[in-house]
């Protein structure tokens, strides 16, 4: 299996420790995160951590024994299935008057905000999985970009179904059973 | 007036009996906990759990090891010797770093542990205070969860919570790191010792096994001709023996058990096949080779036990029983995977099995027979030395009848035990197994020990391991702890020596443990037993006030470890032995069983 991105969304009890816990452990087996986000959930005592991290079947393995976390309630990894995506980015581009139109025209198409306004710069947010945000910071190179911030991804099943329901069988089914 | 001061003054006194501090508390939760032994060292920030222990001796006896990391392994002595949570308490800093290691140990090995450590009080938390370590920091990933006590109205369920996350589920080590602020902060009333718990992302209990998935086992059972159960630490701590025996006994699978899984099956039962892996038997090790189907039960397909994990098993279906779901295709692809309590597995097996389910397995019988005819589990014979192995035998001899716990450190002393003392009992073997700690055996035996006080307790020893915790021979002695220490002493680390042998030509980097200007330190001894080895253990022992003595004939040594099995109290053998002895059989690490070495 080749290394490919995963997206996992870990449902964690809200108390100190708990991120420290979870980075330990992919830092451990050598696994990057790529973005991070974190944030509460409609259960203030429950918070929802977005990671997405390059892995190859070692991942399912690390995926499982995050679960065994005391402070872990359930870790998802969506790639196998439908989910929408979001990432939030601010940017910061070099322009003077004429300039100006142009990048709240390319703004517009995006479906992005002008947010801040100078002399010789704006400030964009934008919002939207992740390859367009990147086709934004293309096309905003040659303006000269002076900073940007990305929340890093945060994502949710299509389902009806949550984190918190048990949508797994107790037991794994058997891979290759014949019996 | 000065009625009413008596009045203030015994209301006053009637509060202040009342009223409870966090380090109180805490060890109220362990009498609730039906804890009875604490191994603890003291030390500025755990002095208030002190003055909570002594309060309630009535109920616990404190034990004061003279070194943290022998209290960690005495409280592990306690849990594998027991099966219950053992206790251990240091104070912040140094005192908490070296239970560090037990801590790390008790994680791989599953033994139920709850350690406290004092930490310095909260305001001064993170600013390098005197003996201040963040010890959730150094304990995240080697225990099985991590407290840090911050307010003392969350003491009692924290204790009910770690105890019951130790001994649930796959066992491990639990840390409550305790700052002194909270020890000493009171409530002006004992709080409910039995509180609700909150772990909403804990559920040991959710996995049971399927009524369909036992089907899939048996019929697999059914269709087999050359199974092997190969079993481990799972069974030990699963209570599952006794259904396991059944379950062997009916259907006439031969078992072979990890180091950790020694006395799930008697070692002398006909279908027993002992050890497999690294230094397990030959007909262990071609059984499984050989297997159509491998019942792994309790087991992790740990590096020891698979060698190269490819050819492991290659030929066979693996069933894979375990009740930590992150095992389960772990290092090998199982074909039916259970994650669920081995004892529930296989009572539901000897519930549902039916004769015409089980498989004619006399041609199976036969080449086991065949091949344990052809490679018995032996060793050099020697009338004049004490090899080791033969030292271990004749410790089997007498006292298998006498149902004692076996203690050891880690080395060829630990291998050949696993090898030549047949366990009758789970519990009987206390071995660190998956860190493998030199140094565990003499604690480990104190603790054991402690739990059960009139029981014939042995350490087997090497004399580099014993050196590691030699210190607790004083609580032995202080504690009047009978103790026997059999040390094997080949005054050399005799496993690295044996790696050196085997793979490095015979060069000593530093494995010979006598002074350097001897010959053996750059390995030109004559491999004769010194006159006068280094160091003097006798001596050493009569300091400690234990009474001991050396042998160093074959002729003299089965009165000499007769004279110390008889003692009334702690005792210490000091056996000289040969160095050049290697643990065999051996399958090299990473390799596979058709690379086994035999001599």
């Amino acid at each position: 299996m080749k290394p490919t991105k995963h997206v996992l969304s870990a449902l964690v009890l809200n108390q100190p420790g708990v991120l420290a816990q979870i980075a330990g452990m992919l830092a451990a087996r050598a696994f990057n995160i790529e973005s991070l986000a974190v944030g509460e959930t409609e259960t203030p005592e429950f918070s929802r951590i977005t990671f997405v991290v390059v892995g190859d079947e070692r991942l399912d393995q690390v995926r499982k024994q995050l679960e065994k976390l005391i402070t872990v309630v359930k870790v998802l990894d969506f790639s196998q299935d439908e989910f929408v995506e979001r990432d939030l980015m601010l940017i910061k581009v070099r322009c003077s008057g004429p300039q100006r139109t142009e990048i709240r025209e390319l703004t517009e198409i995006f479906r992005g905000k002008i947010v801040d306004v100078g002399h010789h710069h704006v400030m964009v947010e934008i919002a939207g999985p992740e390859r367009k945000i990147e086709a934004f910071i293309d096309l905003m190179r040659p303006f000269g970009i002076i900073e940007l911030v990305r929340t890093g991804r945060i994502a949710l099943l299509r389902s009806e179904r949550t984190g918190l329901e048990d949508d797994e069988p107790a037991t794994p089914q058997s891979a290759a059973a014949e019996a | 007036m000065a009625t009413d001061t008596t009045e203030a003054r015994a209301g006053t006194r009637q509060t202040a009996a009342q009223a409870i501090n966090g380090a109180e508390i805490l060890v109220e939760g362990l009498v609730h906990q039906g804890v009875e032994l604490v191994f603890a060292y003291p030390g500025g920030a755990s002095m208030p759990l002190h003055q909570a222990l002594l309060k309630r001796r009535d109920r616990i006896r404190t034990i004061l090891p003279r070194h943290e990391q022998g209290g960690g392994f005495a409280a592990q002595g306690v849990a594998r010797s027991t099966g219950r949570v053992g206790v251990c308490m240091a104070t912040s800093g140094p005192g908490a770093t070296n239970l560090v290691t037990a801590l790390a140990d008790a994680k791989l090995d599953s033994v139920p542990l709850v350690a406290v450590t004092g930490q310095v009080p909260q305001s001064v938390i993170g600013s390098d205070a005197f003996q201040e370590t963040p010890m959730i920091e150094v304990c995240r990933s080697i225990t099985k969860h991590q407290y840090l006590v911050t307010d003392v109205r969350d003491v009692a369920r924290i204790v009910k919570e770690a105890f019951y996350i130790a001994r649930t589920g796959r066992p491990g080590p639990v840390l409550i790191d305790f700052p002194k602020d909270v020890q000493l902060a009171t409530l002006p009333e004992p709080p409910d010792f039995d509180p609700p718990m909150y772990l909403p992302g804990y559920h040991p209990e959710k996995y049971h096994v399927a009524p369909q998935q036992i089907k899939q086992i048996i019929a697999a059972i059914r269709r087999s001709k050359r199974p092997v159960l190969y079993v481990g630490g799972g069974i030990i701590n699963g209570n599952a023996a006794e259904e396991l025996r059944k379950f062997v006994e009916r259907t006439r699978i031969p078992v072979a058990t990890t180091v950790m899984g020694l006395g799930a099956i008697p070692g002398d039962h006909p279908l027993c096949l002992h050890m497999l892996g690294m230094h397990g038997t030959v007909y262990a090790n071609y059984a499984v080779n050989e297997a159509d189907l491998l019942l792994a039960f309790g087991v992790r397909f740990d590096d020891r036990v698979t060698g190269k994990l490819e050819e492991f098993a290659k030929h066979g279906k693996i069933v894979h029983v375990d009740i930590d779901a992150s095992e389960i295709h772990k290092n090998k692809e199982a074909h039916i995977p259970v994650v669920a309590n081995v004892r529930e597995v296989l009572e539901a097996l000897n519930a549902m099995i039916s004769d015409e389910d089980i498989p004619d397995l006399s041609e199976w019988h036969r080449q086991i027979a065949e091949w344990k005819r052809q490679y018995p589990l032996t060793y050099r014979q020697d009338d004049e030395h004490i090899l080791m192995q033969y030292a271990i035998e004749e410790l089997w001899r007498q006292t298998v009848d006498r149902d004692p716990v076996i203690t050891v450190g880690v080395g060829q002393h630990q291998m050949w035990t696993a090898q030549f003392y047949k366990f009758r009992k789970p519990r009987q073997w206390l071995s660190s197994s998956g860190l493998g700690t030199m140094g565990f055996g003499l604690p480990a035996a104190m603790g054991a020990q402690a739990a059960f006080p009139g029981r014939l307790v042995v350490n087997v020893d090497g004399d580099g391991s014993f050196q590691m915790n030699i210190q607790e021979l004083a609580t032995l002695y202080c504690e009047k702890l009978p103790v026997k220490t059999l040390l094997l002493n080949n005054q050399h680390l005799g496993m690295v020596v044996q790696w050196e042998d085997r793979f490095m030509e015979g060069r000593r980097a530093h494995t010979y443990l006598g002074p350097i200007d001897r010959p053996e330190a750059l390995g030109e001894g004559d491999g004769g037993i010194p006159d006068q080895p280094y160091p003097d253990f006798v001596k050493i022992a009569e300091g400690y006030g234990i009474p001991a003595a050396q042998v160093r004939r074959k002729a003299d040594f089965p009165d000499a470890l007769a004279e110390m099995l008889n003692s009334p109290g702690p005792y210490v053998l000091d056996v000289l032995c040969p160095y050049q002895e290697h643990v065999l059989p051996m399958i090299p690490s990473g390799k596979t069983v058709r690379d086994i070495i035999i001599e």
